[in-house]
């Protein structure tokens, strides 16, 4: 089946990682990406996606509230709020923090797999709590593809090594085999078909 | 079936549930939360099961149906959203800075604060008319779905604890006074001064459900239909702009917008960031 959406989930160590896996991405690259990174309330506006902007081929944004989902686009949670997928959209939210996180990976990763189901994959990166162990496991039992770093490529070990634990993850890979992994599943073969 | 096959059945049941669910509240209560954004919707709906210690959609909807300060709780849970004095502080920079002087230019001005909820953001307004020198000439009809919370902002009090946090945003939105100046501390709770309430109406008014009730010079909405689907947020959309004079302003939410809605070619501009617009279609 082809993906279409890509979830990753970062905490504390992040912002290196998710520079390290967007710059291996093609500028065809066809699938969405929705990132929640854990970020502090007086984040500026906007200075995440600007940063990341800078070492990717892709457009880079911060999701708006019934935001469209457009392929090829990379969309960041704003700070202090949640991220939800929906049908073609984004929402934000700024209900409760979810183990003390806003935004809150599984409420992405929760929010993706019921949309998505099967045409999803979810990334886990580096961080020092459990945000996202539960969405990972609900993102695997609606058939999404689910990756986390390896824990001992990350700058703080704990938050993908409790995905891992939870057995729902497909493939534990090193940081920088990321980006090409995903850079194939969103590519374009050359009879048209997806990878 | 494989474990795949029960997940998706098991959701998709989920799914029938929260409809059923909802559909049983218009039904019986006439709120209608079905147009609501489905995600957050579904969270809170959880978070209302696990308090009342069902664990199901279907159990939800008997103790709500059969109980109604269930529905009370959940009409609360449903509607309460997260708010302070002068939230987002640069929204009521801008506000102080381009649309005070438009206000400026009319002999009256009538303001909209839909979805007011406890009132932190009505007083704020007042707080801001009041330094700006406009309040005596400006009328706040401040409106909410729920009764109870209308009873809250209409008594002005709000916890002592968090004054200093607010004190902290009025500054940092071009507050001009002594923030403790409008409140008196009564035990735990600071109370506002009832010279902020003259000019300023607490009305039931459901953004859902009723229609226009009078034409505004501003609409002040924030962070109330972030929490609608898209086609209720086009329909509240559509009263908003039925219930703006022309040149009227809107002003959203920090991360809501005009943008993607079906009125997105009548409004300009005012402040892209700060959400901030005018009405300049008819």
């Amino acid at each position: 089946m082809s993906r279409e959406l890509v979830v990753i989930g970062s905490s504390w160590g992040g912002l290196v990682a998710l520079e390290k896996i967007l710059s291996a991405l093609p500028k065809d690259f066809e699938m969405s990406i929705a990132i929640a990174q854990h970020r502090s309330v007086d984040s500026g506006a906007g200075a995440l996606s600007a940063m990341l902007g800078r070492h990717t081929a892709l457009d880079v944004c911060e999701a708006g509230d019934k935001e469209p989902i457009e392929p090829g686009r990379v969309y960041i949670a704003p700070p202090d709020y949640h991220l939800y997928v929906e049908q073609g959209s984004f929402a934000l939210d700024v209900d409760d923090a979810v183990q003390y996180s806003r935004p809150s990976i599984d409420v992405l990763f929760d929010s993706a797999a019921d949309v998505y189901g099967d045409r999803l994959v979810a990334v886990i990166l580096t961080g020092a709590n459990q945000d996202g162990a539960y969405g990972i496991k609900r993102v695997k039992r609606r058939g999404g593809l689910t990756i986390a770093q390896d824990p001992a490529t990350a700058v703080k070990p704990d938050m993908p090594a409790a995905a891992i634990a939870t057995g729902a993850v497909d493939r534990v890979l090193p940081l920088d085999e990321i980006g090409p992994a995903l850079a194939q599943l969103g590519a374009r073969q050359t009879d048209g078909s997806r990878a | 079936m494989a474990i795949d096959e029960l997940t998706r059945v098991s959701d998709d049941l989920e799914r029938i549930e929260i409809q059923l669910l909802l559909e049983g509240i218009y039904q019986h209560y006439g709120f209608d939360f079905r147009g609501y954004a489905p995600g957050s919707l579904k969270r809170r709906l959880w978070r209302r099961a696990y308090a009342e210690k069902v664990d199901s959609m279907s159990a939800l909807q008997t103790k709500v149906l059969h109980d109604p300060e269930v529905m009370e709780r959940l009409l609360l849970d449903l509607s309460i959203n997260v708010t302070s004095m002068f939230r987002d502080p640069t929204f009521f920079l801008a506000f102080r800075r381009k649309v005070v002087p438009l206000m400026r230019t009319y002999p009256f001005v009538r303001i909209w604060n839909a979805g007011c909820s406890t009132g932190e953001e009505t007083y704020s307004l007042a707080i801001l008319l009041k330094e700006e020198g406009l309040y005596d000439k400006s009328r706040i009809y401040a409106t909410d779905i729920n009764d109870k919370v209308l009873e809250r902002a209409r008594a002005g009090g709000f916890p002592l604890e968090r004054m200093r946090d607010y004190t902290e945003n009025y500054i940092r939105a071009g507050g001009t006074e002594e923030f403790s100046t409008y409140y008196t501390a009564e035990g735990e709770t600071a109370y506002f001064d009832t010279s902020l309430r003259e000019q300023v109406v607490f009305a039931q008014h459901n953004l859902v459900s009723d229609g226009p009730f009078n034409e505004f010079n501003v609409i002040v909405c924030r962070n109330v239909m972030i929490y609608f689907g898209k086609s209720l947020q086009d329909r509240v959309h559509d009263l908003f702009h039925d219930s703006l004079d022309h040149f009227g302003v809107l002003a959203l939410g920090h991360k809501e917008s005009i943008r993607f809605t079906r009125h997105e070619q009548e409004y300009e501009e005012i402040d892209g960031p700060e959400k901030l617009y005018r009405k300049v279609g008819a």
